[in-house]
């Protein structure tokens, strides 16, 4: 990506990632632009590249905040009612992390209330539009991220995925979209959805984008508990995975194994999941596989079929596990302490009851409800423990797999972007999207969307790499070979 | 399985909020179907299965019990709430 230097300053950059941003001011992408506090950083970083002083690796370089980070540029609104007027005294670790190096924030984006979604039609400010077809949607939660990175306008945006809200978005609007292993980034600041699935990840344009930016925001922070030890930094080199890497003549060279986890074989085999590739999943994005596998298998490497039969539940357990947790963490919500409150409550309890009657968007009341259900007595173990037994299943599946494959290749989602209105009215067609993502977050493990070409109607198409745990560096290096076909 | 008026009212109510008259309808149709989709799990054999709560298994991370300097200030919190006395957030009576 760009960055600031002697010609090329942060205030250039940040101007015309803003004149962007104006430009395509219909697409709904920002909830929030700060062009003021964009201009003014810029300043400050030309002000030290001119004084000859140390920049960091993203001196000037600007970028979009899914409006779920906190920070106390602008409100942070999730999108929802209920956050109305919410400005943080705090910021978020990954907010933090990016800004140290110099990154510029010019605007907050546009998603799901709460991340609630896979479309960004159920935010209070409107749907945003995809990038590529304006009578489509841009996928979700993180909607908005996706399209300002696509359109060009930043050069990277951040997001959040507790079922595929970074990678699917990433999908409908054509660029890269990770979902790191859980812990990896800190959730610190960032509105709570699902804490056991929760992760914090980046749209990029290239691979080497996601390694620079995964190689500032990951690492252990103190401030959230569920992070793990900082490993991406210590992962395998580039030239590591290279010496590892078969070569164009078929012979192997070997090495080290680049991904943990018992490898016993230097040469890298990808893993195809035989049930997905079914009747479920448009045509277009079938023969986008096929041919990736091809590509692959032309490049030396070995394909492997996979079968995974428990996948199938994993979206049953995910709609079962995520509510119950969503409907924990939303009861912080009261109108009390931040955001919105009702005006017409006469005393606490209707005070409490008006302001989520009020502030919650008809899908959040909806994960709620269906949350409270799962937990309540009598329903709790045919529902949620019978959930988190099926979650251990989809694990020890995705780690069996991993010992006969390197990483996984599969659709991101079933289609590609639908047309706005198509499914909103519809919460199970529009929880059926997440049917290929879901099981990622169940399991902890990393999925990156890599672009793979586009449908015969010229909408992009998106694949998921998925590998080990903790993989998540040779994930992205590793996308790269599946460039340039 | 059947999901009755009254079973939405009463899931609102655990919920903290009330719906209007169109929402029990449109809701309890969604909250049906829904129900009807995660239904599905009963297929899967989880006899004798542990359950996962939290991919890497972690258990009470601890810290040391000690106060450490907070992101926030106090009036910076305060500031948040619509009424505010004394040091304390202002909300109608309880009783």
């Amino acid at each position: 990506m760009k960055t600031a230097n002697k010609t090329m300053t942060a205030t250039r950059l940040v101007k015309d990632a803003l004149d962007k941003a104006k430009h395509f001011a219909d697409y709904n992408i920002f909830t929030f632009i700060d062009e003021e506090g964009a201009l003014k950083r810029a300043a400050e970083i030309d002000a030290k590249i001119a004084r000859g002083e140390e920049v960091g690796r993203l001196a000037g370089v600007p970028y979009a905040l899914k409006d779920n980070f906190l920070s106390p540029a602008g409100q942070t609104t999730a999108s929802a009612h209920i956050l109305e007027g919410f400005v943080s005294p705090v910021t978020a670790t990954a907010v933090e992390k990016l800004e140290a190096e110099g990154a510029i924030m010019i605007g907050r984006t546009n998603l799901d209330a709460f991340a609630h979604g896979s479309s960004t039609e159920n935010s209070c400010f409107g749907p945003t539009l995809n990038a590529h077809d304006r009578e489509r949607v841009a996928g979700g939660s993180s909607g908005g991220s996706a399209v300002a990175v696509a359109l060009d306008i930043v050069e990277f945006a951040t997001g959040t995925d507790t079922g595929g809200s970074i990678r699917q978005p990433a999908s409908f609007n054509g660029v890269y979209g990770l979902k790191p292993t859980y812990g990896a980034v800190s959730r610190y600041g960032v509105v709570a959805m699902a804490s056991s699935l929760d992760c914090i990840g980046f749209f990029t344009k290239s691979p080497e984008d996601m390694d620079l930016l995964m190689s500032i925001a990951a690492g252990k922070d103190p401030k959230d508990m569920t992070t793990l030890p900082d490993y991406y930094n210590s992962q395998p080199n580039d030239s590591r995975l290279a010496a590892s890497r078969p070569s164009s003549r078929g012979s192997v060279a070997h090495s080290a194994p680049v991904v943990a986890d018992g490898l016993e074989s230097s040469k890298l085999r990808v893993g195809v999941i035989k049930d997905f590739d079914n009747e479920v999943v448009d045509k277009n994005i079938r023969d986008a596989l096929k041919r990736k596998c091809e590509f692959l298998k032309s490049k030396g490497y070995e394909i492997v079929e996979l079968e995974m039969p428990t996948l199938k539940y994993a979206l049953a357990a995910y709609y079962i596990i995520q509510p119950a947790e969503v409907a924990s963490n939303l009861s912080r919500y009261d109108g009390v302490r931040y955001g919105f409150r009702s005006e017409k409550s006469k005393d606490l309890e209707s005070l409490y009851d008006n302001t989520r009657s009020e502030g919650f968007m008809p899908e959040n009341k909806r994960r709620i409800m269906i949350g409270n259900f799962v937990l309540s007595s009598g329903f709790y173990d045919a529902y949620f423990l019978k959930a988190a037994k099926a979650r251990t299943l989809i694990r020890n599946e995705y780690e069996k797999a991993f010992t006969k494959c390197d990483f996984i290749l599969t659709p991101v989602s079933p289609n590609p972007a639908f047309k706005l209105g198509e499914k909103v009215n519809d919460p199970v067609a529009m929880y059926l999207e997440d049917l290929m993502s879901v099981s990622l977050n169940l399991a902890g493990v990393p999925g990156l969307a890599v672009p793979a070409g586009e449908t015969a109607d010229g909408l992009p198409i998106g694949l998921q790499l998925v590998g080990p745990r903790r993989s998540d560096k040779a994930l992205i290096e590793f996308s790269k070979e599946l460039q340039n076909e | 399985m059947e999901i009755k008026r009254e079973d939405i009212i009463h899931l609102a109510e655990l919920s903290d909020f009330s719906l209007s008259e169109g929402e029990i309808e449109s809701l309890g149709k969604d909250l049906k179907n829904i129900i009807q989709y995660i239904s599905q799990l009963d297929e899967l054999d989880t006899d004798g299965v542990e359950p996962t709560y939290q991919v890497f298994e972690m258990e009470n991370v601890w810290r040391d019990d000690e106060i450490l300097p907070q992101d926030a200030t106090r009036e910076e919190l305060l500031a948040l709430t619509r009424e505010e006395k004394d040091n304390q957030i202002k909300v109608p009576k309880v009783l």
